[in-house]
C-alpha cells in the first residue's frame, strides 16, 4: 500500500530532491546573458551630510560601465521606498512619514545605508570601482539607541520627524487601568529590554534587474517572500514600470523570515540600472557582511509594565509603556509591528479585563527595523510572560497555579480581549497539563537537588503563549491603517490527462508549500498526490498573490486552495451529472469519485477533466475547461497558543546556561503535515533560544558602527547550542477557517525567549535581561562579590 | 592566469583563472556546479563545504590554485546512477532542511563526520561536529537525526 | 580579494628566495585567516607563497622526551594522531577544538603560531610546553617567540619548519570559547614538565602569556587547590562586547583551575 499523502499525512517534502542534491536555483544560481555586476557603496558614517562625491576616477578604471548615485536616481523620477501600514497616533495624526530615498541624496542617516552603485563587466571590476569612488562626508552627531533618542538635545535624523518621533500611539481604557490599579492587593512590575536582532537568513539577498526593449519589459528576478507585492510596490509607488509590464520572479529563496518581506534600494538600482544602460542585466549578490548592515533588523523595544492583582492573583490589569526604534528609515510594516502586533497582543492567555499601552516608536541612525520572525508577538509574549511569573514569585502563587487562575475559560470563545482582538478558540489549561507532564514538572525539585550536588543551578521556565496570525481580514486591515489587501489566491488548472498545476500566491522559502498544498488539493479532489504540480513565486505565471509572512500560508495560502477546490468540484458535478445522465443534485463526491447517490455508477476527476477539455458531449450552458480559482479573504486572524516549557543549568563559576530539557505543545488547529509543521516549531525555538541566549545586535553608542557586524561577534545558535527537542501538537480545528489550521511558522519563536530566560531567572533567583550572555549570568549570580572576586 | 586541473565529482577539468579566484568560485562560476553556495565571508557558515581528497574543507577559504591537482567531491557528486547517496536520502527521510540554502554544506559535513566517527556517532558528538554549519531553518535538531539516522545505515 | 602572484615553491630554499625577492609577499600556511582577511580587501600581498608544495613540512614524530610537528600539520591531524594523543593527550584535545572540522582541514601549526592571533589556542600550547621552534633559519624558544598581537620574532624571510614540545609530566587545556566566534576568549594551559611548572594564557590579553603567579603555586603542588586564592588582575586584559576585562579575569581563574584538574 502506498503511503498516505492527504491532510494530514507526514510526507517527506517533494522539493527536497532538487536541494540534497544541489540542483536548487536560487538568484545567485542564476545568470542572465550579457549581465553587468553591481557593487554597491554603503554609508560609512552613522549620520552625515554628502558634500561631494566624484566619480571620475572610478568611471575610468577598466570595465566599469556606470556609476549611479541618488541624484541620477531622484533626476528619474524614481519614487522612493514605502511604508505600508498608516498608524494614527493618540491625537488622531498620521505617522511621521520621512522620505526613504533608494540611493542616498543630501544625507546619510545610517552605517551602510546605499550611496552609489558601480556597475561593471566583472564583479572584481565592479568592487575595485567602488573603492575608487570618491565621497566627501560631513559628519553629524548621531543618535542610536532609545530612550535617549527622545531627549531634547539629541541629533535629528528628519525634518518630518521632530523629536525624532514616528508616532505616539495608545491602546485600551487608560482610567479603567488606573482605577483598577488604585484597587489592586499587589503590583507586580518588570523593566525590559527586547534586544535587537539581525535576521540571517542563510541566503544573502540578491538581485538581477534585466529590461528588454523589445518590449518594453522589465524583469526583477529577486529573493522576495512576496513577488506581487513587490511587484505592487515597484509599480504603484516607486514608478519603475507599469505593473503589467513587470515581471518578479523570486525563485529558491533560502530563508526569509520577514526580511525579505521588503522592497529594498538595492533590487530598484538593478531594475532600473538595466534600463539605464540599454538592456544588460544588472547583477547583485549581497556579502554577509551587507546583510548584517541592511536586511531590516527586528525587535529593539524598551519596556516598563505593571500588573495589577487582587489578593488571589487575579489579574485585574494590566499597563504597559515600550519605546520602539524603527531605525533611521520606515520599511513595509515597521509602525505596525509595535502597535497591532504588539500591544494587541498584550492579554496573552489571560482574563486581563482592563489593559492600557502607550507605544513611542522613534528614529535612530540604524538600520531599519521592521517584522521578524514573530514581528511583536514575541515581544508581547515575553512582556506578559516574564510578568506572570514576577508575579506569582511576589505573591508566593506556584506558577503554574497563577496561570490557571487566569486562563481564558476554554468555553468562552469566542473571546473579546481589551486590546482589539477576539480570539477565536482555545483550551489553555490542556496544553499546559501536557506541558508539564511531558517535562515531568513534578519531578523538577529532585532533579534540582541532584544538580545541586554537581554544583550547578537548574531552573525551569514557562511560556504560556496565544498569538494571532494569518495577516487578515483586508477590511479590518485596511480600517487599522494596513495599505494592502490581506486575501491570497489560488488557481487549480486541471489538464486534459486529469494531472493538476496548482498555481498559488503563497511563497515557500522553506516552508514545503510544494508538499502540503499538493497534499491539500490531493486530499479535496481525489487527484493521485503525484499528478499535483504547485507553482509559485513568479508574477509571470502565477495570476495574483500576497505572498508569505506572519505564518499565513496554511490559514489564508491553504483556504483558498479550498476555495479553488469547491469551485471545481461544484463544476465537476455538473460535467458528470451529464456523463452519467443524471440530474446533478443526485450526484455524490468522494475522493475523486462523481457517483450517482444510490447507484454503482460513476465517473473520475480524471475523465471529468478529458471530457471538460474534450468536451464533445457536454451540458449545455457549461464552459468548457476546469480551471478554477479561489480568493481567500478570512474573517479574523488565526489564534494559535501553546505551552513552552525550558530546563535549565546554570555554571556558577562561569554563567554559562544549558538547556537540559525543552518541550513544546502547540495548538495549530488541523495539523496538515507533521513532519513540517514539527519543523517549523524547531526552527522557532532555535530563535528564541538564540534572542534569550546569544544574539544581540550591537551598534556602537557614539559613532553608530555596527559592532555586530559578522559572524564572528554576532552569535547564531549552532547545533551544540540546542537540546534535542520534544514538541507536540494538539488537535482543536480553528473553527472559522476553511482547512480547519491556525499557523504554525512563529510559535517557537514567539514562544521560547519568555520560557528560557524565565527558567534562568528561576535558576539563578536573579532578573536579568536577553540575551543572557555567561558574563550577564555570572555579574548576576555573584552580584557585589563579584568586583572582589574579580580583583 | 594560473593554469588549474583537478577532479571534480570525477571527471578531470583544467581551466585558466586569476590566481584570486577562490574554489567555490571555480565551482560555481566556471563549472556551473551551483550547489555549494556562499553564506558569509568569515569561514564560518559552511554552506560551501565540499570534500578535497576526502576531506571536508570550506571552499569559500580555498583558493582554486590551492586545489589544483586534488579530486574535489561537491554535493552534485553524490548520487550515483539517479540513486541518492544514503545521507542524503536521510536528510529527505527525516525533514532535515527547510529553505535548503544550508543543505550541500550540512550534507557535506555530515559524511565528513560519519567517516570520522563510524556508523554509531552519538548525538552530542554531531552536535559539536557541526559548528562549522549554520542553519537557521531548523533549529538542527531534524538534521542531527538524520546524520545519525544516515550513520546508522552506511 | 585584490590582485597577486601565486607561488607554490617546492623546497624551503626556493620559498626563502621568494620571499626575499617579492614586493610584499605573504605566506599561504592553510590560509584559514588570511584568506577571509584578504577576501575582505584587508591585506593587499603581492605574492602568496603556498607552502604545501614542500614536501617535508607536514608530519608528526613522537621521540622519549619530545613530540615534534611539522609546520604545515593540520590541526585534524595533530588531533587524530596516535603518538600525539599518547604523550600530549592535552595537545591533542586542543588541536581538535581549533575552529570547526573543515577549518581543522586546512589550518596548520605554523600558520597559527606565525600569526600569533591573540585568541588563537595553539600559542597557549607552545609556550605552556616550553616547545621549540624551528625555522629555516634558527631555533626560537617559546619565550622569545610571541612579541605581541599578532607579533613574533620571525623574520620577514624566516619561515618556521617544526615546532618540538617537550613531553611534559602532565598538562590540560581549558578554554572558554567566544559564543560568537568560537575563538578562546580564555584558554589556559597549564602543564608540569620538567623545567617546572608552566601556565600560559589566551585569549584574555593582547598576546599569550604565562600567567607566573599560578606557576608558582602550583610548583608546590600540581592540583587545582592551589589556585583558588589566586586573584587575577584585569588591568590590561582585553574587553569587549563579548566579555569585559573583569569577567575575562575572572575566567582565566577558572579556566586555569580546570586545566589542571583536567590535565593528565
Amino acid at each position: 500500500m502506498n503511503a498516505p499523502t492527504g491532510i494530514g499525512a507526514a510526507v517527506p517534502r517533494r522539493e527536497d530532491q532538487r536541494f540534497i542534491t544541489g540542483k536548487g536555483r536560487y538568484v545567485d544560481d542564476l545568470n542572465r546573458a550579457g549581465q553587468l555586476h553591481a557593487v554597491f557603496v554603503r554609508s560609512p558614517h552613522a549620520h552625515a551630510r554628502i558634500a561631494k562625491i566624484d566619480s571620475s576616477a572610478a568611471k575610468a578604471l577598466p570595465g566599469v560601465k556606470a556609476i549611479y548615485t541618488g541624484e541620477d536616481i531622484a533626476a528619474d523620477k524614481v519614487g522612493g521606498l514605502i511604508c505600508g501600514w498608516v498608524v494614527t497616533d493618540k491625537h488622531g495624526q498620521p505617522h511621521r512619514n520621512p522620505p526613504h530615498p533608494v540611493l542616498a541624496h543630501g544625507k546619510v542617516r545610517h552605517v551602510g545605508e546605499l550611496v552609489a552603485v558601480a556597475i561593471a563587466e566583472t564583479l572584481a571590476q565592479a568592487r575595485d570601482a567602488a573603492e575608487a569612488l570618491d565621497i566627501d562626508y560631513e559628519p553629524l552627531p548621531a543618535t542610536i539607541d532609545l530612550p535617549k533618542t527622545f531627549a531634547e538635545d539629541a541629533p535629528q535624523l528628519h525634518e518630518e520627524a521632530p523629536g525624532n518621533l514616528c508616532y505616539d500611539w495608545e491602546v485600551g481604557d487608560r482610567e479603567g487601568v488606573e482605577q483598577a490599579f488604585s484597587e489592586a492587593a499587589h503590583i507586580a512590575k518588570v523593566d525590559l529590554v527586547n534586544n535587537r536582532l539581525i535576521p540571517n537568513a542563510m541566503e544573502p539577498r540578491a538581485a538581477i534587474g534585466e529590461y528588454d526593449s523589445g518590449t518594453d519589459e522589465l524583469v526583477l528576478y529577486t529573493t522576495s517572500q512576496n513577488p506581487h507585492v513587490t511587484r505592487l510596490i515597484l509599480s504603484a509607488f516607486i514608478g519603475i514600470a507599469p505593473e503589467h509590464k513587470l515581471r518578479v520572479v523570486a525563485p529558491d529563496v533560502g530563508g526569509g523570515f520577514g526580511s525579505k518581506i521588503y522592497t529594498y534600494g538595492e533590487e530598484v538600482t538593478c531594475l532600473w540600472a538595466s534600463r539605464k544602460l540599454g538592456g544588460r542585466p544588472v547583477k547583485w549578490v549581497a556579502e554577509r557582511g551587507e546583510s548584517f548592515l541592511s536586511d531590516a533588523h527586528g525587535r529593539d523595544h524598551v519596556t516598563h509594565a505593571e500588573l495589577a492583582l487582587d489578593k488571589d492573583g487575579k489579574f485585574l490589569a494590566l499597563r504597559v509603556k515600550t519605546m520602539a526604534n524603527m531605525g533611521a528609515y520606515l520599511q513595509v510594516f515597521s509602525t505596525c509591528v509595535p502597535t497591532y502586533l504588539y500591544a494587541c497582543l498584550l492579554a496573552g492567555q489571560y482574563l486581563t479585563p482592563k489593559i492600557f499601552c502607550e507605544v513611542r516608536a522613534g528614529f535612530t541612525n540604524t538600520n531599519c527595523v521592521d517584522a521578524y520572525r514573530g514581528a511583536g508577538r514575541p515581544e508581547a509574549t515575553y512582556v506578559v510572560e516574564r510578568l506572570v511569573e514576577i508575579a506569582a514569585r511576589d505573591m508566593g502563587i506556584e506558577k503554574t497555579e497563577i496561570r490557571r487562575r487566569n486562563f481564558i475559560p476554554s468555553e468562552s470563545f469566542p473571546y473579546e480581549t481589551p486590546v482589539l482582538m477576539t480570539y477565536d478558540s482555545g483550551n489553555f489549561p490542556r496544553l499546559l497539563d501536557r506541558g508539564l507532564e511531558m517535562i515531568d514538572y513534578k519531578g523538577f525539585p529532585a532533579r534540582k537537588q541532584e544538580a545541586e550536588r554537581r554544583g550547578k543551578l537548574r531552573g525551569i521556565g514557562l511560556s504560556c503563549f496565544i498569538e494571532a496570525c494569518g495577516l487578515a481580514p483586508s477590511a479590518v486591515i485596511g480600517a487599522l491603517g494596513g495599505g494592502v489587501g490581506q486575501w491570497e489566491s489560488a488557481n487549480i488548472k486541471f489538464n486534459p490527462t486529469g494531472s493538476v498545476t496548482l498555481y498559488t500566491g503563497s511563497h515557500s522559502h522553506g516552508q514545503g508549500h510544494e508538499t502540503v498544498f499538493a497534499q491539500i488539493v490531493s486530499d479535496l479532489l481525489g487527484v493521485p498526490y503525484e499528478n499535483i504540480e504547485v507553482a509559485h513565486g513568479d508574477t509571470g505565471i502565477v495570476p495574483f498573490g500576497m505572498g508569505t509572512y506572519g505564518s499565513r500560508s496554511g490559514p489564508v495560502g491553504g483556504g483558498a486552495v479550498k476555495l479553488a477546490a469547491d469551485k471545481v468540484i461544484a463544476k465537476a458535478k455538473k460535467i458528470a451529472a451529464h456523463m452519467l445522465e443524471a440530474s446533478e443534485g443526485d450526484i455524490e463526491h468522494e475522493s475523486g469519485t462523481y457517483k450517482v447517490a444510490g447507484t454503482d455508477k460513476s465517473v473520475n476527476i480524471a475523465q471529468i477533466a478529458f471530457t471538460a477539455y474534450v468536451p464533445h458531449s457536454y451540458p449545455e450552458g457549461v464552459e468548457p475547461g476546469l480551471d478554477e480559482t479561489g480568493f481567500f479573504d478570512p474573517l479574523n486572524f488565526t489564534f494559535p497558543s501553546g505551552t513552552y516549557i525550558a530546563e535549565v543549568e546554570v555554571d556558577p563559576d562561569t554563567g554559562i546556561v544549558t538547556l537540559v530539557d525543552w518541550v513544546a505543545v502547540d495548538d495549530f488547529g488541523i495539523v496538515m503535515n507533521p513532519l513540517i509543521v514539527d519543523g517549523q516549531v524547531h526552527g522557532g525555538i532555535a530563535q528564541g533560544v538564540g534572542q534569550a541566549l546569544l544574539e544581540q545586535c550591537v551598534y556602537d553608542k557614539e559613532s553608530g558602527q555596527l559592532l555586530t557586524g559578522s559572524y564572528m561577534d554576532y552569535c547564531m545558535p549552532r547545533a551544540d547550542d540546542l537540546p534535542a527537542l520534544r514538541v507536540e501538537t494538539t488537535d482543536m480545528p480553528c473553527p472559522h477557517n476553511p482547512l480547519g489550521v491556525k499557523g504554525c511558522g512563529e510559535a517557537g519563536a514567539i514562544a521560547s525567549p519568555a520560557a528560557l530566560m524565565n527558567a534562568i531567572v528561576d535558576a539563578i533567583g536573579k532578573d536579568i535581561d536577553m540575551p543572557a550572555t555567561p558574563e550577564k549570568v555570572w555579574r548576576a549570580i555573584h552580584g557585589g562579590r563579584m568586583a572582589a572576586a574579580a580583583e | 592566469m594560473a593554469s588549474v586541473t583537478m577532479t571534480v565529482n570525477g571527471e578531470s577539468v583544467t581551466r585558466e583563472v586569476e590566481p584570486r579566484m577562490l574554489l567555490v568560485q571555480f565551482l560555481r562560476e566556471e563549472l556551473r556546479l551551483t550547489g555549494t553556495h556562499v553564506g558569509c565571508d568569515t569561514s564560518q557558515c559552511g554552506a560551501c563545504v565540499v570534500h578535497v581528497d576526502g576531506k571536508s574543507i570550506k571552499a569559500c577559504t580555498m583558493l582554486a590554485s590551492q586545489a589544483s591537482g586534488k579530486a574535489v567531491t561537491t554535493i552534485e557528486g553524490l548520487a550515483k546512477n539517479g540513486e541518492l547517496h544514503p545521507m542524503q536520502a536521510a536528510f529527505r527521510e527525516h525533514h532535515g532542511l527547510q529553505c535548503g540554502f544550508c543543505t550541500p554544506g550540512m550534507i557535506m559535513s555530515a559524511l565528513d563526520i560519519v567517516q570520522r566517527h563510524g556508523s554509531n556517532v552519538q548525538e552530542k558528538t554531531i552536535r559539536e561536529e557541526l559548528e562549522g554549519n549554520l542553519c537557521r531553518c531548523t533549529g538542527y535538531h531534524n538534521i542531527v537525526k538524520a546524520i545519525q539516522a544516515a550513520a546508522a545505515s552506511m | 580579494m585584490y590582485e597577486f602572484a601565486y607561488e607554490k615553491p617546492s623546497s624551503i630554499d626556493e620559498a626563502a628566495k621568494l620571499l626575499q625577492s617579492a614586493d610584499d609577499p605573504k605566506i599561504l600556511a592553510g590560509g584559514q585567516t588570511l584568506i577571509p582577511t584578504m577576501k575582505q580587501r584587508l591585506a593587499q600581498p603581492s605574492h602568496l607563497i603556498d607552502l604545501a608544495g614542500i614536501g617535508d613540512l607536514a608530519g608528526i614524530s613522537a621521540g622519549g622526551s619530545s613530540v615534534t610537528i611539522g609546520a604545515l600539520t593540520t590541526h585534524a591531524a595533530v588531533a587524530a594522531s596516535k603518538d600525539v594523543a599518547k604523550a600530549i593527550p592535552s595537545l591533542a584535545a586542543l588541536a581538535g577544538h581549533i575552529g570547526d572540522p573543515a577549518v581543522r582541514n586546512c589550518g596548520t601549526l605554523g600558520g597559527s603560531i606565525a600569526n600569533n592571533d591573540p585568541a588563537a589556542d595553539y600559542p597557549a600550547a607552545v609556550l605552556a610546553l616550553n616547545a621549540t621552534i624551528t625555522t629555516n633559519k634558527r631555533e626560537i624558544k617559546a619565550d622569545d617567540f610571541f612579541k605581541g598581537m599578532f607579533e613574533t620574532a620571525l623574520e620577514d624571510d624566516e619561515i618556521i619548519t617544526k615546532v618540538s614540545f617537550p613531553i611534559p609530566e602532565k598538562a590540560g587545556y581549558a578554554k572558554f570559547p567566544n559564543p560568537a566566534s568560537r575563538y578562546a576568549m580564555v584558554g589556559v594551559m597549564a602543564a608540569q614538565t620538567g623545567a617546572g611548572v608552566r601556565v600560559a594564557v589566551t585569549g584574555a590579553g593582547p598576546c599569550v602569556y604565562r600567567w607566573t603567579e599560578a606557576e608558582r603555586a602550583l610548583s608546590g603542588g600540581f592540583n587545582a587547590d592551589a589556585l583558588k586564592d589566586l586573584k587575577v588582575s584585569a588591568d590590561g586584559l582585553n574587553s569587549d562586547i563579548h566579555g569585559s576585562a573583569e569577567y575575562r579575569a575572572h575566567l582565566v581563574g577558572v579556566m586555569a583551575r580546570r586545566a589542571v584538574a583536567a590535565a593528565d
